[in-house]
C-alpha cells in the first residue's frame, strides 16, 4: 500500500507546488489588480496545500517537506507537463486554470472518502477552499468566452494548445489497481470521465468550441519524471535561496 | 472543553484579524487537561494559512505563562469551517468593517450569496473577485455606499 500511496501523495503534492510557483509569477504582472491578487492567493493555498501533503509524505517516512521541493531535480518530479509550462500570456493561464483546477477539485471531492484517513481529513478541508478556485475559472470562462472576438479567439487558441497537456494530468499510475482495489482512490479513468463532463459543461455556456475527445492525443511522461525544457529552470529559480543557504530562516 | 483554558486562549488573536480571539475564530478543536500537561487540538483556517505557527506559538506562551506544559497538535481531523466562528466573533468582524461569513453550506462554485454591505447593512453589492489581501478574504463592492468592502469567505 506505501507505494501506490506515495506515488499518488507526490504526483498531487508536486502539481501543487509548480502551478503554485507559476501562479505566483503573476505577482505584480496580472492585467487587472483583482487578477493580480487571485493568481497570488491561488498561489498561496496551491503551495500550502502541497506542504499539507508532502508533510504527510514525511509521516511515510519520506523527507521533510523542505528537502522534498527544494532539493530533487525534474526529473524526480512527478507533476504533469500542463503545470510547468510557462504561463505564456493571460489567456493560457487561464485555460489552465480552468482545466487542472477542474480536475483538482474533482480529485478531491472523490478523496475525502478514502481510505487513508489522514488524506480523507485533508481533502475534505482543501476541497473547499478549491471552490472558490473553480468559482474563479468558470467565472471568466464564462465571462470572457463569451465575450469579444479577440478574447474567444485567444481562449479558442490556448484550449487546444492545452488541452494534449490536460489530458496528461490523468496519466495513468502503475498502481492504479491497487489504490481502487485498497479504496485509496477511484482511479485516473474515473477522475477523467467526470472531469470531460464538468468541462464540457463549462465550455457550453461559451461560444468556445471542444474538439472531439478522440481527436486530442494525450502527452504524457511527467507522472514518471520526464518533462519538458520548462520544469529545471523554474526550479533553480525556485530553490535559489535555500540552495545557498539551507539553514536561512525566511 | 476545559473552560479555565478556553478563557485563557482568548487571550490569543489571529494576527491577521485583530478583534478576533482563537476560540471565537473556532481554530480549537478540543482542549485536554491532564494534571500539569494541557493537549490543545488546532486546525488552521486555510491549508496554507501563514499565520498558523505563529499561532501555534502564542498559545504555548499563554500557557506557559500560566504555569503549564502545553502540547500543541495541528490536525484536520475537524476540519475549519467559517460557520465555527462563533456569533461574538461574527458581531467583532462586522464592527470591524469585515462583512461575516454567510452559512458556507449554501455556497457552491456556480453561485454567490447575497452579502450586507457592513457599513450600511444594505445588499446592493457585488463580488469583486473571490480573493483578497489575506486567503480569508473576499473583495466586494456596495452600490449605496459607492466603496469596496471585505467579507470573510464563507468556507
Amino acid at each position: 500500500m506505501n507505494l501506490a500511496l506515495k506515488e499518488l501523495l507526490y504526483k498531487m503534492a508536486d502539481d501543487q507546488l509548480i502551478l503554485g510557483h507559476r501562479n505566483s509569477e503573476w505577482t505584480g504582472f496580472g492585467p487587472i489588480l483583482e487578477e493580480d491578487i487571485a493568481f497570488s492567493s491561488m498561489a498561496q493555498d496551491k503551495v500550502g496545500q502541497s506542504l499539507a501533503l508532502y508533510t504527510l509524505l514525511q509521516t511515510l517516512g519520506e523527507s521533510d517537506p523542505d528537502t522534498v521541493a527544494f532539493t530533487r531535480n525534474a526529473n524526480q518530479f512527478h507533476n504533469c507537463i500542463l503545470v510547468e509550462l510557462p504561463n505564456q500570456e493571460y489567456d493560457f493561464s487561464l485555460i489552465r486554470h480552468f482545466l487542472f483546477d477542474t480536475a483538482e477539485a474533482l480529485r478531491f471531492e472523490a478523496l475525502g472518502n478514502s481510505s487513508y484517513e489522514p488524506l480523507a481529513q485533508l481533502a475534505r478541508k482543501i476541497r473547499g477552499e478549491l471552490r472558490y478556485h473553480t468559482l474563479h475559472a468558470n467565472t471568466w470562462m464564462k465571462q470572457l468566452g463569451s465575450a469579444t472576438e479577440e478574447s474567444i479567439t485567444r481562449l479558442q487558441n490556448s484550449l487546444q494548445i492545452a488541452l494534449p497537456y490536460a489530458l496528461g494530468i490523468f496519466e495513468p499510475s502503475p498502481y492504479e489497481a491497487e489504490l481502487i482495489d485498497q479504496k485509496i482512490f477511484t482511479g485516473e479513468v474515473a477522475l477523467k470521465e467526470k472531469w470531460m463532463a464538468k468541462v464540457e459543461s463549462v465550455l457550453n455556456q461559451t461560444q468556445l468550441h471542444l474538439p472531439d475527445w478522440k481527436t486530442i492525443t494525450p502527452v504524457y511522461g511527467g507522472r514518471e519524471g520526464k518533462h519538458s525544457e520548462h520544469l529545471q529552470p523554474l526550479l533553480d529559480e525556485m530553490s535559489e535561496v535555500f540552495r545557498i543557504d539551507p539553514s536561512a530562516e525566511w | 472543553m476545559n473552560e479555565q483554558i478556553l478563557h485563557i486562549l482568548e487571550t490569543v488573536r489571529d494576527p491577521e484579524i485583530p478583534v478576533l480571539s482563537l476560540v471565537d475564530l473556532g481554530v480549537i478543536t478540543a482542549v485536554t487537561v491532564e494534571g500539569n500537561t494541557v493537549l490543545v487540538k488546532m486546525t488552521p483556517t486555510f491549508v496554507g494559512c501563514p499565520a498558523m505557527d505563529y499561532m501555534k506559538a502564542e498559545v504555548e506562551t499563554v500557557l506557559q505563562q500560566q504555569g503549564y506544559e502545553p502540547r500543541v497538535e495541528i490536525t484536520f481531523e475537524k476540519p475549519w469551517s467559517s460557520d465555527l466562528i462563533s456569533e461574538k466573533g461574527k458581531a467583532a468582524l462586522k464592527k470591524y468593517g469585515l462583512a461575516p461569513p454567510p452559512d458556507s453550506t449554501l455556497f457552491t462554485d456556480l453561485e454567490i450569496l447575497e452579502t450586507a454591505c457592513p457599513r450600511c447593512n444594505g445588499t446592493h453589492t457585488e463580488l469583486k473577485t473571490p480573493f483578497g489581501p489575506t486567503l480569508c478574504r473576499a473583495i466586494y463592492y456596495c452600490h449605496t455606499c459607492k466603496e469596496a468592502f471585505e467579507q470573510f469567505k464563507p468556507i
